[in-house]
């Protein structure tokens, strides 16, 4: 069998490097940080602070991102700031704040396993989120009715009581034909409607085209198993509906969020123990990174960054005014360095040239900054195309802090390891850059950021480290020391008394939009992109250990299109796009309806699928369409691969 | 075996299947617990209605016992006298009831510890077993009166139901076995296991559902085997780790300590072991790091966390070399 040899795995960086003559060479610290903060004054004072961009770090703690953003509108003047989880669970965020007003799921994993009803939709628990679905198997050993929604069987839909494969793209007509089915049952929760919801009627009509033989013409799935749901999910007493990128990395991901909201609206399956909406977020910080205010339009705590008077809550804390605007997030900011507008950013712990959809565009926009500033662990593929890179610790054991989950449990991370070589500490080199930009700052401890955080964020108030450590985590809100709030959210939304309710969250009329890629003569299979169990995003961290699971970059095809292809297990094969052209041997799995393939984003060195991937973004919250590409499988002729 | 099956049963959960369609709440949830009052040794106790006696009794020394598993009543090593019952109970699963009365120190109590020592001591290699020496010391164990220990044999796998011949009676019969060492990430050395069951139970319906191991063989050729007694690699195995986390006897152990104990470097009074937040995906599980020489040689987690359990995936438990990978 064609086999590439195995990358080396990367190497802790234990100096910091400079670029001279074009090439990166060690350098001192006091050198390094110099050159760094000369850039960014030099940037700032030539094209004004929004020249510049932040890429806070979705792997960090708590207060490292606080850091950063606060380093981004205090030290810079800008609110440039965002975070990987552009790339992933931004539209989860964009969707449930437009309809609650935060945007965090709404349950504990603990209701997970208390709920009658898991539809786990667009999610490969059992293999992305492992220790999350083992809450899963709790409840299914226990009686709970589980449903996938997913274009391929995977292994979690192995445990489902009831797989529904839908095409790719078109999880909107899926959502709107089951809520067409629980109106027309009289099955939806008429008290939690008037209560709690706006926009009822026109929901109501908007759904009423998708019948579920019209849905099922367009889904693939057929109307029985549409009818099943609608009903098994509309007559639970308790119901979570869960979901991971199958449904945020498409090109309209926040529609995709609110398609599932408006099923939760309709049944009253939010709000109240056990029945929530839980997006199962990527990185073990990304939750957090938000909500620190490491985005470009949120303040810690998802306070609104147009709000006045947050602001000058924030600017009297800080002691400079907050810009009145929303930043740029991570795509407009990679877009402005395409236009010229952004010319300096300062990466933390990111990788974009390997994560981003349509990776070779990335490279080229980074080739355009004047000044690059990439803080790492590992010299990644940005780092080599920075002009200063500066080594640091590993967030997760080299520092302390905290970090918040998926069930917006924030939780004590602790230093287990000294840095090595000359690595610092995120904050540390954040504060030595600050003070030679002229800002003062020094944190002795982790804690004094953190209670900072407090005093600006009602809901981290009440979560000091004591209590943190004692109880093993906080979830938010947690409004003060003395008192928890329940394990879910919004339950405001059945009160009786309107005052007490609050707004109501509204339904969202829909539009399908099937994906950009646009299947063809020329391009006719659906390729979609995941992870698997042992590995992780671009590899970086996953291809340290020697996994006996791992077995490289494979293009998984169906039965049937291997066949129609004479293609054989193991043979490589050719997978173009529009875009790019990568080889990568077959890989045959019977979980795959004909028309679909799979690919991770595990191994970029050995083969780019990024390169393949759109950047058909979403318009509110600027994920990329990774899920949803044209390409065309060929076998690769002359010597066929070595096997 | 109708008192192991009764146990079992008690703790199995209540399920219902609904309807079709799901109407009905099939998860009950727990109404709050009442204590109860128990003497133990003469002194009275009071706990959570439904423990087990364990609760009550610190100090009494478990084996098969996990307090994150069913119990499995396989080693009898916490045995207690309870008054009224003829026979010895398990502490580890005997749920309490009020008024109860628990003897843990009585000749009877401690012949049956002493024997259960003797018999595990003998066959099995327990130098890594936390507390082993201190319980046979404690109860004047004396595994070497059996004889001395058999020779290693290799084809314990291999053996079927029936096939057992015993010993002649001069050596003590063992289940020692080369260690099988058939991947980077851990390492079975089944001349260690005392066939508690936590591995298949953690592996299987009560963790991590992928059932990659089982017990197979009969009577004194029992023994912990994936299916065919396949290397790991070519098992079901994930290498999740969670067998790892429950295995009392370091049967199953991480290779790096494996190898190290093997070096002759593994030294816990130079380790530390600080709980953090894994660094792979967003369910935030906390892991256990333990550190020897700046070096992290062993990951676990804190069993009653909310979030794992004690549980990981192959990332969460094998996944932490990029960070040392220090050139």
């Amino acid at each position: 069998m064609a086999k590439k040899t195995p990358r080396t795995p990367y190497v802790r960086l234990t100096r910091p490097l400079v670029r001279d003559a074009g090439e990166l060479r060690p350098a001192s610290w006091d050198e390094a940080l110099d050159r760094a903060a000369e850039g960014f004054r030099r940037n700032v004072e030539a094209h004004g602070p929004d020249a510049f961009g932040m890429f806070s770090c979705a792997r960090a703690t708590n207060e490292m991102n606080y850091v950063a953003q606060k380093f981004t509108r205090v030290v810079i003047g800008t609110n440039n700031v965002d975070s990987c989880n552009r790339t992933c669970h931004a539209p989860s965020v964009a969707g449930l704040a437009a309809a609650f007003g935060s945007g965090g799921g709404t349950s504990s994993y603990q209701e997970i396993e208390d709920t009658d009803l898991i539809v786990l939709w667009g999610s490969s628990a059992r293999e992305a989120h492992p220790i999350f679905f083992q809450h899963v198997l709790k409840a299914i050993r226990r009686g709970t009715r589980v449903f996938a929604v997913d274009p391929r069987r995977t292994s979690t839909a192995r445990w489902a009581d009831r797989w529904l494969g839908l095409n790719v793209g078109t999880d909107i007509p899926l959502a709107n034909a089951i809520a067409r089915e629980i109106i027309h049952a009289g099955l939806h929760n008429t008290t939690f409607i008037e209560r709690g919801t706006s926009g009822f009627a026109e929901f109501a009509a908007s759904v009423e085209p998708w019948t579920p033989a019209a849905a099922e013409r367009e889904t693939g799935v057929p109307a029985a198993a549409i009818r099943e749901l609608a009903h098994a999910y509309a007559r639970a007493d308790r119901a979570q509906l869960c979901w991971t990128l199958g449904i945020t990395e498409h090109h309209n991901a926040t529609d995709n969020v609110r398609a599932l909201i408006n099923l939760a609206l309709l049944t009253g399956h939010v709000g109240r123990y056990g029945s929530g909406l839980n997006p199962l977020r990527g990185q073990n910080n990304v939750q957090g990174g938000g909500d620190m205010g490491a985005i470009p339009d949120r303040l810690a705590g998802f306070q609104d960054i147009l709000d006045p008077a947050v602001r000058a809550r924030f600017a009297r804390a800080w002691g400079r005014e907050i810009q009145p605007r929303h930043g740029l997030n991570l795509t407009d900011m990679l877009a402005a360095m395409g236009a010229g507008t952004m010319t300096t950013a300062y990466i933390i712990g990111e990788n974009p040239t390997q994560s981003e959809a349509d990776a070779e565009h990335t490279v080229k926009r980074l080739g355009l900054l004047d000044h690059l500033v990439v803080q790492d662990i590992f010299l990644t593929k940005t780092a080599r195309m920075a002009d200063v890179v500066l080594p640091a610790g590993a967030a997760w054991c080299e520092s302390d802090g905290t970090m918040t989950n998926s069930e917006r449990r924030v939780q004590r991370v602790r230093k287990a390891l000294d840095p090595p070589g000359e690595a610092r500490d995120d904050i540390e080199i954040m504060c030595a850059l600050a003070r030679r930009l002229g800002h003062d700052w020094h944190y002795e401890r982790a804690e004094d950021i953190w209670d900072e955080v407090r005093s600006l964020s009602p809901i981290h108030a009440g979560m000091t480290y004591a209590r943190l450590e004692e109880r093993q985590g906080i979830q938010w809100p947690c409004y003060s020391e003395d008192r928890l709030e329940p394990s879910f959210l919004h339950s405001r939304l059945w009160e009786t008394d309107p005052e007490v309710r609050g707004r109501p969250a509204p339904f969202a009329v829909l539009r399908h939009s099937p994906p950009v890629d646009r299947l063809d003569q020329e391009f006719p299979l659906r390729l979609t992109t995941g992870r698997r169990l042992d590995s992780y995003n671009t590899g970086v961290q996953s291809g340290g250990f020697a996994s006996p699971l791992r077995r490289g970059e494979n293009v998984e095809l169906s039965p049937e299109d291997a066949e129609r292809l004479g293609v054989v297990p193991g043979e490589q094969v050719r997978i173009s796009s529009r875009r790019g052209t990568v080889t990568a041997p077959a890989f045959v799995d019977p979980a795959l309806r004909p028309g679909l393939v799979f690919m991770t984003m595990h191994f970029p060195d050995e083969v780019d699928t990024n390169s393949l991937t759109i950047e058909a973004t979403d318009p509110i919250a600027g994920t990329a369409e990774y899920k949803a590409t044209a390409v065309r499988v060929e076998k690769v002729l002359g010597p066929a691969g070595g096997h | 075996m109708t008192e192991r099956s009764e146990e079992i049963k008690r703790h199995a959960p209540v399920v219902t299947r609904p309807d079709e369609g799901g109407l009905t709440t099939v998860v009950p949830l727990a109404p709050p617990r009442r204590l109860v009052d128990v003497t133990v040794d003469g002194e009275p106790v009071r706990v959570p209605e439904g423990s087990a006696i364990l609760a009550a009794c610190s100090g009494t020394p478990t084996l098969c016992y996990g307090d994150t598993l069913t119990p499995k009543n396989a080693c009898r090593v916490c045995v207690v006298e309870v008054t009224g019952s003829r026979t010895l109970v398990p502490a580890c699963s005997r749920r309490v009831e009020p008024g109860m009365e628990i003897t843990t120190d009585s000749e009877r109590v401690r012949h049956s510890r002493r024997l259960v020592l003797e018999l595990l001591g003998s066959s099995t290699d327990l130098s890594t077993t936390p507390g082993a020496a201190e319980w046979s010391e404690e109860y004047g164990a004396w595994p070497e009166r059996f004889g001395p220990r058999g020779e290693p044999s290799t084809d314990r796998d291999a053996r079927h139901p029936g096939a057992h011949e015993a010993t002649d009676g001069a050596t003590a019969a063992t289940v020692a076995q080369p260690a099988k060492v058939d991947n980077d990430l851990y390492v079975r050395d089944y001349g260690k296991c005392i066939l508690c069951y936590k591995c298949v139970d953690a592996c299987g319906e009560q963790w991590q559902n992928t059932f990659a191991i089982g017990v197979a063989g009969r009577g004194f050729d029992a023994r912990i085997s994936t299916e065919h007694a396949a290397p790991l690699p070519d098992s079901a195995c994930v290498y999740c780790g969670n067998c790892i986390e429950v295995c009392p006897t370091g049967a199953l152990s991480f290779k790096s300590e494996y190898d190290m104990r093997a070096a002759g470097t593994w030294d816990e009074s130079r380790q530390t072991e600080t709980t953090t937040i894994c660094t792979y995906c967003g369910v935030g599980c906390n892991v256990t790091l333990h550190v020897q020489d700046n070096e992290i040689v062993k990951v676990g987690s804190p069993h009653d966390n909310p979030v794992t359990h004690g549980n990981l995936c192959v990332k969460g438990r094998f996944g932490f070399q990029h960070v040392q990978n220090r050139g």
